[in-house]
Order: C-alpha cells, then sequence, then structure tokens
C-alpha cells in the first residue's frame, strides 16, 4: 500500500523526523483557510497523488496570501497528473532551502536485505540519477536484524559524501527514518529532497511510504489510511469477499486456484485468442485458493458475471489439495445460487485429486451453460471460441 | 540420490496441533515421511495419533531435537508466530527449515532469512511454499504425493504451487528426484539458482525444469547462473505475460514494476542462457519430454 505524501509526513513528524507544517485540503477554500492557520508569508500547495511528476505537471504551486493559495488549490483541484486525478493537496509552510539531497531504505528483493540510497545530489529524479551519475548515489546494504542504527547512519552520509559539518545532523534523521521503516513495517521510505535550510536544519521536505500488505494484521491503524478511490468497484467487492481478485479489459472471465496457475491460465487464454476473431483476452485475474467451497465459487462467478465486459467464463482447477469433486459440486451449487443471474457460458477445466468424481458430477448435471474439457490448452481455445463468437 | 530430502530425513512439524498442521502431517505420513514429531509451545508431553503412528509432541524445537534426532522442520505456525519459529528451528540447529505459512510480513521474513544464513547450518525454504517431495522417500509441506507417486530422473524448480502440481501431473510417468516449491513472496530462503545448483550436482537428476513468474530478478539471475554454471538440460515456464504493471497477482512478490520484472524479460534472459522456454505447461512438459526420451 502506497501512502500519499501527506501521510508519510504525519509518519515521519510521529517519530520526529523534521518536517514543515502541512494542512490537507480537498477545497479552495479549506487551502486558503490552512494559509491563515499556518499563519506564514509563504507556503506551497502540493498536488497529493501517488505517482511521480507532480511538479512538472502543475501541480506543485508556490503562494504568498490565503487568496492567492486559494486559487493556486483551485488550478490544482481536479488536474489529471499522469491518470491520477488531484482530489486534495496540502498546504504547507515555504522553506528556504540551502541544499537538496536525496535518502531511500527500501527491500532489495535481488540481494534479500535492506538498501539506504543517498546522495547529496536531491531533488531530480533518482533514477535519472543513478543512470546518468551513478557514482553521486551512495548505496549501502543495511541488515535486516540490526536496522539502521548509529553507526550505519554514519557510514551512509561518509559514502554519501555529506560534509563534515551536517554529517551528525544528517545521520541523526537518516536513524529516524530508519525508525519509520521498521516500526511501521514499510518497504519503501523515500525523501526526496531532503533539504538543509538557510539556518543549517535537516528537513525532510517530501515523503514516499509503502506499507507491506501482509503486516496489516499487527497495524489496526492502517484501517484510515486505506485509498479505495481508484480501484476498481469490482475489486472493492471482491476484497470484501476475501477474493484475491484482479480487473483487466479482456472479455474471458477467468477462475482458477492458486496464483501461479491463474497467472498461467491468463497467459494461455490470450495465446489461444489470437487465433480468433477480435482475439479475446482475460478480463480478470481471480484466484480462489485451495478448498473453494461452493459459497467462495458462487462469489467468484459472481463478481466475474458482474463484469458486463465477460462474455465467457473460463474454471480452470488443478486439485492438488482441493477435490475436483468439491470444484465440481461448487459450479453447480453456485449456478443454482445465481439462478437468472447466470447467462455466460463456462468452460470448465478439472484435473487432479477427485477428477473422475468431479467430471460425473459435471455430466450428470449437464447444466446447459456448462461446457466441460480435458485440458487447460483446449479449454483456453474453447473459452476464446465462445467469447468470439458471443 | 536427491536433493535436501531423503528418505533418511527425520521431520517435524512446527504447529502440528493445529487443524493445518495436524491434516498435513497425517497427509505426510501417509506419503512415507519419517515424522518423529510435533512441536507446539505448552502442548509437550501430548501425543497426536495419525491413523495407527503416535507422535509426541514437544514444548520446542530444541527438545524435540534432542529426543528424535530430527534434521527437518515444517512450519505450518499462523504468520504472527513465524519468525519466533524459524528463529528457534535455527537455534536448534535444523538444517532444513520449511516454512510453508503464507501472509508473513516481508520484515520477519527479512530477518528470518539473515539469520539462517548467518547460522551457516540452516537452509531455510520458502514462505509461503508448498514445501518439497522426493517421490518415494520423503515429503515435506503439502504437495500431494499422488500427483507423481513414482521417483524418476527430472528435478523440478518452482515459485509456484498449482504450476509444480500441473508440471508433476503432465510428467508423471516419466518422474521426479525432488520437486521443490521455493514460494512466490518477495525475500524468499532457497531460490531458482540454489535448486539449479543442487540439481547440477544431483547424479540421479538428468533434466531439470524451472518454473518463473513475474516480479522481482530471480529469474535473470538464474540465467545467467546457468549460462556459467549449469551444464544439464534446463526447461524454463515464466507465468505473467498478461500482468498488468503495478499489480500484485495473487503471490506478495508477483508485481511488475515499471519495466522491471516482466515475463517477457525472463523469458527472453533464460533463452538467452541456452534454456527451452515452453509457452504453456503443457508446451514446457512436452520440451522436458523430449529431452527425457531423448536420452532414454
Amino acid at each position: 500500500m502506497d501512502l500519499f505524501e501527506y501521510q508519510a509526513r504525519d509518519l515521519f513528524e510521529a517519530h520526529g523526523v523534521p518536517v514543515l507544517r502541512g494542512i490537507v485540503a480537498r477545497t479552495p477554500q479549506e487551502a486558503e483557510d490552512a494559509v491563515r492557520t499556518l499563519n506564514t508569508p509563504v507556503v506551497v500547495v502540493k498536488a497529493q497523488v501517488k505517482t511521480g511528476g507532480r511538479g512538472k505537471a502543475g501541480g506543485v504551486k508556490l503562494a504568498r496570501s490565503p487568496e492567492e493559495a486559494r486559487e493556486r488549490a483551485s488550478d490544482i483541484l481536479g488536474l489529471d497528473i499522469n491518470g491520477h486525478t488531484v482530489e486534495q493537496v496540502m498546504v504547507t509552510e515555504g522553506a528556504d532551502i540551502a541544499e537538496e539531497y536525496y535518502f531511500s531504505l527500501l527491500l532489495d528483493r535481488a540481494n534479500r536485505t535492506y538498501l539506504a540510497m543517498c546522495s547529496v545530489e536531491g531533488g531530480m529524479d533518482i533514477e535519472t540519477l543513478a543512470e546518468e551519475r551513478p557514482e553521486a548515489l551512495a548505496r549501502i546494504e543495511v541488515d535486516p536484524i540490526t536496522g539502521l542504527n548509529d553507526a550505519k547512519a554514519d557510514e551512509i552520509v561518509a559514502a554519501a559524501g555529506f560534509a563534515e559539518a551536517d554529517r551528525a545532523e544528517v545521520a541523526r534523521v537518516l536513524v529516524l527514518l530508519g525508525e519509520v521503516y521498521r516500526d511501521n513495517d514499510a518497504t519503501l521510505v523515500e525523501v526526496n529532497p531532503l533539504v538543509k535550510t538557510g539556518d543549517g536544519a535537516i528537513l525532510a521536505l517530501d515523503g514516499k511510504v509503502s506499507l507491506d500488505a501482509n503486516a496489516a494484521f499487527r497495524h489496526p491503524e492502517w484501517d484510515k489510511l486505506s485509498d479505495e478511490s481508484r480501484d476498481d468497484p469490482l475489486e472493492i467487492r471482491a476484497r470484501e469477499r476475501n477474493l484475491n481478485y484482479v480487473k483487466l479489459d479482456g472479455s474471458v472471465g477467468i477462475i482458477g486456484n492458486g496464483a501461479g496457475l491463474v497467472m498461467s491460465t491468463l497467459d494461455v487464454v490470450a495465446g489461444a485468442g489470437k487465433e480468433f476473431p477480435g482475439s479475446p483476452t482475460p478480463a480478470n485475474f481471480l484466484d480462489i485458493g485451495g478448498g473453494a467451497s461452493a459459497q467462495v465459487m458462487a462469489d467468484g462467478l459472481d463478481i466475474i458475471l458482474s463484469d458486463p465486459q465477460v462474455k465467457v467464463v473460463f474454471v480452470n482447477v488443478f486439485g492438488g489439495i482441493t477435490a475436483c469433486s468439491e470444484v465440481a459440486k461448487g459450479i453447480i451449487a453456485a449456478l443454482g445460487m445465481l439462478g437468472d443471474k447466470a447467462t455466460k457460458p463456462i468452460v470448465v477445466r478439472l484435473d487432479g485429486n477427485a477428477v473422475e468424481v468431479g467430471r460425473h458430477i459435471l455430466t450428470e448435471a449437464a447444466h446447459p451453460l456448462v461446457t466441460m474439457e480435458l485440458t487447460m490448452d483446449s479449454a483456453a481455445r474453447k473459452a476464446a471460441e465462445l467469447a468470439s463468437t458471443n | 540420490m536427491t536433493i535436501w530430502l531423503d528418505q533418511n530425513s527425520k521431520v517435524l512439524v512446527q504447529g502440528m496441533t493445529g487443524s493445518e498442521g495436524r491434516k498435513h502431517t497425517q497427509r505426510m505420513i501417509s506419503s512415507g515421511t519419517r515424522i518423529v514429531g510435533g512441536v507446539t509451545p505448552g502442548k509437550g508431553g501430548q501425543t497426536v495419533t495419525f491413523e495407527e503412528d503416535p507422535v509426541t509432541v514437544y514444548d520446542s524445537v530444541a527438545e524435540a531435537r534432542q529426543a528424535t534426532g530430527a534434521n527437518v522442520s515444517v512450519i505450518f505456525v499462523p504468520a504472527a508466530f513465524t519468525k519466533k519459529a524459524v528463529f528457534e528451528a535455527v537455534d536448534a540447529g535444523i538444517e532444513l527449515v520449511v516454512v510453508i505459512t503464507e501472509g508473513v510480513p516481508v520484515k520477519d521474513t527479512a530477518e528470518f532469512r539473515s539469520y539462517a544464513a548467518a547460522s551457516g547450518s540452516t537452509r531455510l525454504i520458502g514462505p509461503n511454499c508448498p514445501g518439497l517431495i522426493s517421490p518415494g522417500k520423503s515429503n515435506v509441506g503439502i504437495i500431494p504425493a499422488s500427483i507423481a507417486p513414482h521417483p524418476g530422473r527430472i528435478g523440478l524448480v518452482s515459485k509456484s504451487g498449482t504450476l509444480t502440481y500441473q508440471m508433476m501431473f503432465e510428467l508423471n510417468d516419466i518422474g521426479f528426484s525432488t520437486a521443490v516449491g521455493i514460494g512466490g513472496d518477495p525475500i524468499i530462503g532457497t531460490t531458482h539458482i540454489d535448486a539449479l545448483a543442487a540439481f547440477e550436482a544431483d547424479p540421479d537428476t538428468d533434466c531439470i525444469v524451472m518454473i518463473g513468474e513475474i516480479g522481482g530478478d530471480a529469474e535473470e539471475r538464474a540465467a545467467a547462473y546457468i549460462a556459467e554454471h549449469v551444464t544439464k538440460p534446463v526447461v524454463g515456464y515464466v507465468a505473467g505475460f498478461t500482468a498488468p504493471e503495478g499489480k500484485t497477482m495473487g503471490h506478495a512478490g508477483a508485481i511488475v514494476s515499471g519495466s522491471k520484472g516482466t515475463a517477457q524479460a525472463k523469458k527472453a534472459a533464460l533463452e538467452a542462457a541456452g534454456v527451452k522456454v515452453g509457452r504453456t505447461p503443457s508446451e514446457t512438459a512436452s520440451l522436458v519430454r523430449e529431452i527425457m526420451e531423448g536420452r532414454a
């Protein structure tokens, strides 16, 4: 889960990281009021969107009065930045910036550890810096068990080439950012820019934080951070029913068990689709996991059949622990529960545990919407064909 | 021979008294695994009977290892307690620790992965994995032994459980030396490279199947390793060509970030290393079959 800048700012502040005061506004009036509350001569109005390039897109503006802040907020609210509509801005104090730096701490999948990246050349896009001047970006491994302690922070600021006089204060802030990372189950904490002000203070001027969804069980406070405004309505409904669903653009609804098999099913359907007019592609990813009960199957079918783009559903199950007999019963029971709502053809491929019984159940039921195929490839072709002709 | 697991493996089950642990312990015993004990803190001294076999529960892994000589532990405890369970197994000197649990916070995994690696004595597999099976010898985890019950000479390593099952099913007449599911999380204990190295060194493995999926760069690294170090034929499969950017596809680690972690890049890297890559699981199985029949 990615956080908005203002949420990152709040986390930083809670951990003692020096930040500027900031107030979130959803209307121009709120932005104007925010300036009066901040009671400061210069403010910055910043679009709150989970994407980069805000400045270039006109999403960050200076204002010197409450009225001007109102106008700038009015310009920014509603802007489209890389496909993200600006629904809120943060009004912050202006800062007297002397120098800009870069810092991030992130999960390094390749090395299976944490990685700190730091540069005294901040403010610019970090990928550009890493490519054009890799020597200007210090990359220091951080051990997950010891974390970003004082010694590690000293190593990072030395490697990044901070001036002697600034090292102690920057290192102190990096340790605090390390605590933000550790205490919040983050997978990314990025500050760009980290700045030194005219009077020598170190401030986190912008923040990007990603949190690990697997750790949600020990962070009840995350409930209020979640932001579903950009999610597909079907994805939200699926999540409410604990289904692992991702909406795609095609016309073949997919249900399978196991993330790898479902990903593979999408690929096989897309490949088979190329042989048919209109080249049908998958409409979704849906993994029903192990032990597919009739209820889970009904929930899954219900979500998929609610997608108006879907023309056919492909149920692809390899029964490992899941018994195919249960899956078959689930399909028939689901069709019973859905009644008239089920109108689209369903292609089923079952293999593995209790496959004979499962296939027998489907044959006996002889439901007019259900077609059984014996292999994943032939079932994918059948589904693509039906999507192409229906 | 096999890799990491054979008929001499003595296996503990951490979390054996829970419903998942109990169910899968029965399945492991039925497929011939030597289950020597269970570990549940606070339930030491109890006995759980699986069909005819009574299995003793211990309070700690150290105690269980002392009493039974166990060298393998499989972990079914809930995500919130997984880190503690792995630390305990590592501290007890268990040689192979297999973490089945799904949904473990990656911070915990990063910590216990480092801890296991630093011990120098524990190999960690998982988390979020189906475990491993050396057919006819031992089965640790949740892979159904009935899919491919007979030992053979194919080695299989996969991020995905169900694709492991699918591939074992398609090639069950030829059979496997060992099939290992390494898991789909962003950080895992045993990588494709570790398995490739072990299969390369295993005299009873003739051909290696490697199944990958979107996210990270493990497949690209494996491709570089194959080009340098693997002389046995390797057949690959990569899932997730149709995955959109920025969406997690079921497995916590299965995500394309920007232009990184795509299936296309992984397939290209493997092919550049001389690996034949199937477009579908069935085509992948056919490629393996051709190689194995060519050797017969």
